[in-house]
């Protein structure tokens, strides 16, 4: 018995002590590799497993899909950190552009080990860039990544532009680049897979007034991934 | 032109003769066979094969190069040489900016490397420490877009060691991606190839994917066999010396 609780004493010393050096500081450098598509404010969160930002084959949270349908990450934030997260919020300073990037410099994880990124793509209808649970390496050094396009699976894909950002409303809020069309009838009304999913990609197509849908097949398209994250842990 | 042709499917069968004469001897023993090694000299043998459904790739455009040179960034203007590649397939002065950026040897491709196809081409280089593997090479059957890897890291790589890395495809952003009949030089079109205008985003990003005539967009010269999804080239890399 002593022994045993000698051993604990000493141990557990240890094991907080390991999880402490977890900690690292790191710099996020997020770059938007899509020819045409916007990013609304990104949110980084460094986290530890008792929660996700974002998991795909899951439902998505309601949390998710204020940020997927309208760019909103403030009910992520605050969901995240009352679990312990640590967030760094919007670090573009508003939408960031196609093929531009982003750098989030000296960012204090704390005692969390998992990095996790996401934000809207513009113009969608809830469409989503994202990161889920990236373990943060302990070994200084620069570590790139590529992100895929998710849906959130909350609404349908109908591609008209209507300014419908809150949840539960259909269409999508803004097309930032003004480089579509308008006046189509709508490519959907119902949204097959209901858990955040690989995002098929947008339909579009070529009619400036009229047609199935409101952004343009030719400028509105992407393949994955969709980002490049280059992470320097110090 | 008929000549053209026939002098292109010459060069192209000498030099499958070549690789089935080389594959009948094992390749270390070819490498044995050499004569004394240059020390001062490190080969590469890259092998290029085309993963696209029916985008023919243009000759492979290649330099080895120092940590100084970079052929394209995401987000920036591509180079005149790289948009001449891009609409053209063209790589002569794409290659010539990578000589004049300080490049250590560069190598053009036989020909077309059509889908489904593989060539295999050596690169010998003076030796550095610092050597880097720039390639690229447009698929045919579109406005500007074009495949590659730049600033590949080739320093780990002792003799005999291998690495494959798939490769993505990128817009040059020089040319909108209009599909219109007369702006595609592959065989879906027979278009124009460069244009000096640049009516595009103007900065080089990945490419978003063709529409094709059979995806809701009838002004479109290409069809559904001219898709694509990233990545399109595998490259599969091996320091012989």
């Amino acid at each position: 018995m002593k022994i045993y609780s000698k051993l604990a004493a000493t141990t557990l010393p240890l094991l907080l002590a390991s999880t402490i050096t977890s900690a690292q500081t790191v710099d996020v450098k997020i770059s938007n590799l899509t020819q045409g598509m916007f990013f609304t404010p990104l949110l980084i969160s460094a986290h530890d497993n008792s929660q996700h930002l974002f998991e795909s084959g899951t439902e998505a949270t309601a949390e998710l899909a204020a940020m997927a349908e309208g760019g909103d990450i403030s009910g992520l934030v605050t969901a995240t950190e009352a679990l312990g997260a640590v967030n760094a919020e919007d670090p573009a300073g508003g939408l960031l552009a196609p093929s531009t990037s982003t750098m989030t410099n000296d960012f204090d994880t704390g005692s969390n080990g998992l990095l996790s990124i996401t934000a809207m793509l513009l113009p969608t209808n809830d469409a989503f860039v994202g990161l889920d649970s990236w373990a943060i390496p302990s070994e200084a050094g620069t570590y790139t990544i590529f992100l895929n396009a998710y849906d959130a699976g909350t609404e349908a894909n109908d591609e008209l532009v209507n300014g419908g950002g809150a949840v539960g409303v259909l269409g999508i809020p803004a097309n930032p680049g003004a480089n579509g069309g308008e006046n189509g009838t709508g490519v959907t009304t119902t949204e097959t897979n209901q858990n955040v999913h690989i995002h098929r990609g947008n339909i579009g197509d070529a009619d400036e007034n009229g047609g199935i849908s409101d952004v343009d097949s030719r400028i509105h398209r992407w393949l994955n991934p969709v980002a490049k994250v280059v992470v320097t842990v110090k | 032109m008929h000549i053209k042709k026939y002098l292109s499917i010459g060069l192209s069968v000498c030099s499958l003769v070549t690789l089935s004469a080389c594959s009948d001897n094992d390749s270390s023993d070819s490498v044995k066979n050499v004569t004394t090694p240059d020390i001062m000299t490190q080969s590469y043998e890259l092998t290029v094969s085309n993963l696209t459904s029916n985008q023919p790739l243009s000759p492979l455009a290649i330099s080895i190069h120092g940590a100084s040179y970079s052929a394209w960034s995401i987000g920036e203007e591509s180079s005149l040489g790289l948009e001449k590649l891009a609409e053209s397939g063209d790589a002569t002065d794409f290659l010539m900016e990578a000589t004049n950026s300080g490049a250590y040897t560069t190598a053009v491709g036989a020909g077309l490397i059509m889908p489904g196809q593989t060539e295999t081409l050596e690169v010998v280089t003076s030796s550095s420490e610092d050597l880097k593997l720039t390639l690229a090479s447009m698929p045919i059957n579109t406005n500007d877009a074009f495949i590659g890897t730049k600033g590949l890291d080739l320093a780990g790589l002792s003799i005999d060691d291998e690495m494959t890395v798939l490769l993505p495809i990128y817009d040059a952003g020089t040319e909108a991606n209009s599909e219109l009949s007369g702006t595609i030089p592959g065989p879906a079109d027979g278009g124009e190839g460069y244009n000096a205008l640049r009516d595009d985003v103007n900065v080089v990003s990945r490419h978003p994917g063709v529409v094709t005539n059979e995806d809701g967009y009838p002004d479109s010269i290409l069809d559904s066999s001219h898709r694509f999804d990233s990545p399109t080239v595998k490259l599969t890399l091996k320091r012989t010396q």
